[in-house]
């Protein structure tokens, strides 16, 4: 183990604007050569924490700092922030947001222009760095024409291109990541620990998936103070997750479901590594034939109908043939990598788009020649970014703002209103200045401005985007209730959990073209649509295989079930 | 979609050849000499030589045919307004009178007025293809080492190139905005009043500020967090040292230059006159 290159020492932080301090009483050391991650649900503290180490706190967040904090030896309030990272290389959660420079190349180069350097070395710093991180056949490239994957490739780049780092930060690398993508991310920064030995941290919530690197070391934060730091296999033997509600990889949850204690010498921390005793094995299988098939009511009335449905956009073809039917009360998610043209197909059925060919019927009825606004009667259509929605300043007036521009008198108005406010668990806020709201709070006021139209269908993209497990049940939990008044629901998603856990079909698409329509289940134990569609096998399926238990579907309907009845005890 | 207004145009040419510096600084030399000189002769030569140039890049008028309508029309509002204001000007300046008829007290039409408005109307078809030039042969990427070069600071320059870099994004939300909103019912089309209408885009405007907001946010974050703004100068990965073929094109302009001012103004008057 190498020397300390981080040192906390009983080190607070309080932002200005707030109250009460961020960080409480951080003692905390990182060596040099470590691979770290930092895990901790939202406001928790852990990006507070990375900014420090960047320089982001306190030279650009300002607030009051006690304690040490030393990095290299030196302590960070006596360094700038250009000192900073000159040690600490960041790469930042957007990925595409981060992009300054419009080519591969360009973009690797920011930091070398602002450093001064000239042309010549600069070339050749450049030339290497697309080596190091494998695109040096893209280096004229356009970002813009790069996969996800390759788009990790050259942000990891822009930040190796200062070769003494002696620290890379990843900042929530797996958010807005489809599966498959955030496997790759992962297993890049593995890639990059081994070529060069850096110190690597990684901040994140997610942590079966971030587990796919070798961690020496987990933080667990909660409420800006460490509550463990352990290694990982330590961490998924102890019960330090659920207190935090940091949701805990699938296959150990199920074990300790089943009434097995996980011991660290399994090493639990890889599915396909993980020793299984016998006992374990046994009692996985007499949980699960607990199993009761919980069928939901559906009326199965056809609701939505697309009929080789074609749309091309600048002589691309984006969407082909498709065809398919939702049924009045289902939730149901559609899944597919970026670019599959997921957001696309939810446009035309909206209106927003007009398709080139092929019959869209609501109810029996064909609505493709409706315009828009007819259309958004019956069929909602909720944003990923609420900040792209919201346009009043006064929660009432923003869930108000459909119905007034239907002249629908403003008694009406009222009672509506709310009442939607109401269901939404708004309604206290109700003259309250949006701005006052949280992001969740504003994700429910979207969906409350749709809602008080009262539509058939809701279309929501990506609803649980970047959020932690516990803001992911609130908001997911609401939608679900929102659905046994009767609204159908169509999630345009890459989140394995969402589609498994809520949702009782998946429409995979691939390139514009439908390839399966199917129970999650289904599709996610299958290796070729898993493949085709960017998502990843989930762990639960392994977990059945290696304990020998009969129906692995069975037991993963199981585990849902089960999982969720215990989250409900949260509320 | 929104209609690619202004943007790069990738070709293999002469003109794009050329470092975005040379081209900036031929511009502005071109553009100063067209607004010094009322010399018909030499505007009618700038003229021929700006067609040539715009030839040789290889860039079809139809592709900036939007750009070229705005700017035609603008020229069209320009010789009206000129003529309602002073229509007397070309009078004025070539001091003579030969008048064509009249319309109504002072606003008669004159060859002088006439000749006055062509010289201006020139002036425009001189200045706009090499503007334009500029604009859409340069890659954007140096676009900012560019204007760097010629003493605007980095900080300005890189601002002006992330501007024209984000645009298509801004359209795109703008866009994505508008159809959420229209599906609330706020109507766009001709069939609200104006003072609705005009109420009904500050609806798109607020969430467009506020997402563009965070863009912005991101944005400054990541380039802090990687050294800009620690020194006074910086360099440019994409900047292009100057060829031959820059010097000789930077030379030759100079010249031209030199000379257009020497005959403009060797008699003491910025314009030519026919009707002596």
């Amino acid at each position: 183990m190498g020397k300390p290159i981080i040192s906390f020492q009983q080190f607070s932080f309080k932002y200005h604007s707030q109250v009460e301090p961020t960080l409480k009483n951080i003692t905390l050391t990182i060596n040099q050569g470590e691979k770290v991650l930092i895990l901790g649900p939202s406001g928790s503290g852990k990006s507070t924490l990375a900014h420090c180490l960047n320089g982001l706190v306190p030279f650009s967040f300002k607030g009051e700092m006690t304690g040490k904090l030393t990095i290299k030896g030196k302590e960070t309030k006596d360094l700038d922030i250009f000192s900073l990272s000159k040690i600490v290389g960041t790469v930042l959660q957007d990925t595409d947001g981060q992009f300054i420079g419009l080519s591969v190349g360009e973009d690797i180069a920011f930091t070398l222009e602002n450093e001064q350097v000239a042309l010549e070395p600069m070339h050749k710093i450049v030339q290497e760095t697309t080596q190091l991180v494998g695109v040096d056949s893209h280096i004229d490239y356009s970002i813009h024409e790069l996969s996800g994957g390759l788009k990790q490739r050259v942000s990891l780049g822009g930040v190796l291109v200062e070769q003494d780092l002696d620290l890379l930060l990843f900042d929530e690398p797996l958010a807005n990541l489809d599966p498959a993508t955030g496997q790759y991310a992962m297993k890049l920064i593995d890639q990059i620990h081994q070529k060069q030995e850096k110190t690597v941290i990684v901040i994140e919530h997610r942590l079966e998936d971030a587990l796919q690197l070798e961690f020496d070391r987990i933080i667990v934060i909660d409420e800006g103070e460490i509550v463990s730091d352990t290694s990982p296999n330590q961490l998924l033997a102890s019960n330090v997750l659920d207190k935090v509600h940091i949701r805990e990889p699938l296959y150990t949850k199920a074990l300790k479901y089943s009434g097995s204690v996980i011991h660290p010498d399994q090493n639990p921390q890889h599915i396909d590594q993980f020793l299984l005793t016998e006992t374990n094995k046994e009692r996985l299988n007499t949980w699960q034939e607990h199993y009761q098939k919980e069928e939901k009511p559906i009326d199965s009335k056809p609701l939505l109908n697309l009929d080789q449905v074609n749309f091309s956009y600048e002589d691309k073809k984006v969407l082909t043939d498709l065809s398919f039917t939702i049924q009045r009360g289902e939730m149901i998610s559609l899944v597919g990598k970026n670019g599959a043209g997921k957001s696309t197909l939810a446009k035309v059925i909206c209106g927003f788009e007009k398709h080139s060919s092929g019959t869209i019927e609501l109810d029996g009825q064909r609505i493709d020649q409706e315009s828009i606004f007819k259309r958004a009667n019956r069929i909602g259509f909720v944003l990923q970014n609420p900040n792209q929605m919201i346009s009043k300043h006064l929660i009432f007036d923003e869930v108000a703002l459909g119905l007034r521009l239907r002249n629908v008198s403003e008694k009406e108005v009222e009672r509506r209103v709310h009442k939607v406010l109401q269901v939404c668990g708004l309604y206290p806020f109700r003259n309250w200045p949006i701005s006052a709201l949280s992001f969740g709070q504003k994700k429910r006021l979207t969906v409350a401005s749709i809602l008080v139209l009262e539509p058939e269908i809701i279309i929501l993209d990506e609803p649980t985007a970047g959020q932690d497990l516990k803001h992911f049940t609130e908001i997911m939990d609401f939608l679900e209730q929102l659905n046994h008044l009767g609204v159908t629901i169509i999630f345009i998603t890459h989140d394995m959990h969402l589609m498994l856990e809520y949702t009782s079909r998946a429409l995979v698409l691939v390139d514009g073209q439908l390839i399966a329509d199917q129970s999650p289940v289904d599709v996610l134990t299958n290796d070729l649509w898993i493949e085709q569609a960017h998502l990843k096998r989930t762990s639960l399926f392994d977990l059945a295989i290696k304990a020998e238990v009969e129906d692995p579907k069975q037991f993963i309907n199981h585990f849902i079930s089960y999982d969720r009845k215990v989250r409900k005890t949260w509320q | 979609m929104a209609v690619k207004m202004l943007g790069y145009f990738e070709r293999s040419s002469v003109i794009h050849q050329l470092s975005g510096f040379t081209k900036l600084v031929i511009f502005l030399l071109w553009s100063s000499a067209a607004m010094l000189t009322y010399d018909t002769r030499i505007l009618i030569i700038l003229f021929i030589l700006s067609m040539i140039i715009f030839k040789l890049s290889k860039v079809q008028l139809k592709e900036i045919r939007y750009v070229l309508m705005l700017i035609l029309f603008f020229l069209l509002l320009n010789n009206i307004a000129i003529y309602l204001f002073s229509p007397q000007e070309g009078v004025k300046i070539y001091g003579s009178s030969h008048e064509l008829f009249s319309i109504y007290g002072r606003y008669n039409l004159t060859l002088e007025q006439l000749f006055y408005q062509f010289n201006v109307t020139l002036k425009y078809f001189v200045v706009t293809p090499v503007a334009l030039l500029f604009i859409i042969t340069t890659h954007p990427s140096e676009f900012a080492a560019s204007l760097n070069k010629i003493g605007i600071s980095y900080k300005i320059s890189i601002a002006v190139s992330l501007a024209l870099r984000y645009l298509p994004d801004i359209q795109r939300d703008f866009r994505t905005i508008s159809q959420v909103q229209q599906a609330r019912g706020v109507d766009f089309s001709k069939n609200e009043k104006i003072t609705k209408r005009l109420k009904n885009v500050v609806s798109i405007m607020m969430p467009l500020i506020f997402s563009s907001l965070d863009r912005i946010d991101t944005i400054s974050q990541a380039m802090e967090l990687r050294s800009f703004g620690k020194h006074k100068k910086r360099t440019w990965y994409s900047e292009r040292p100057l060829s031959k073929l820059d010097w000789y094109s930077l030379l030759i302009s100079i010249f031209l230059f030199i000379v257009i001012i020497i005959v403009t103004f060797h008699d003491g008057s910025r314009f030519y006159n026919p009707f002596n």
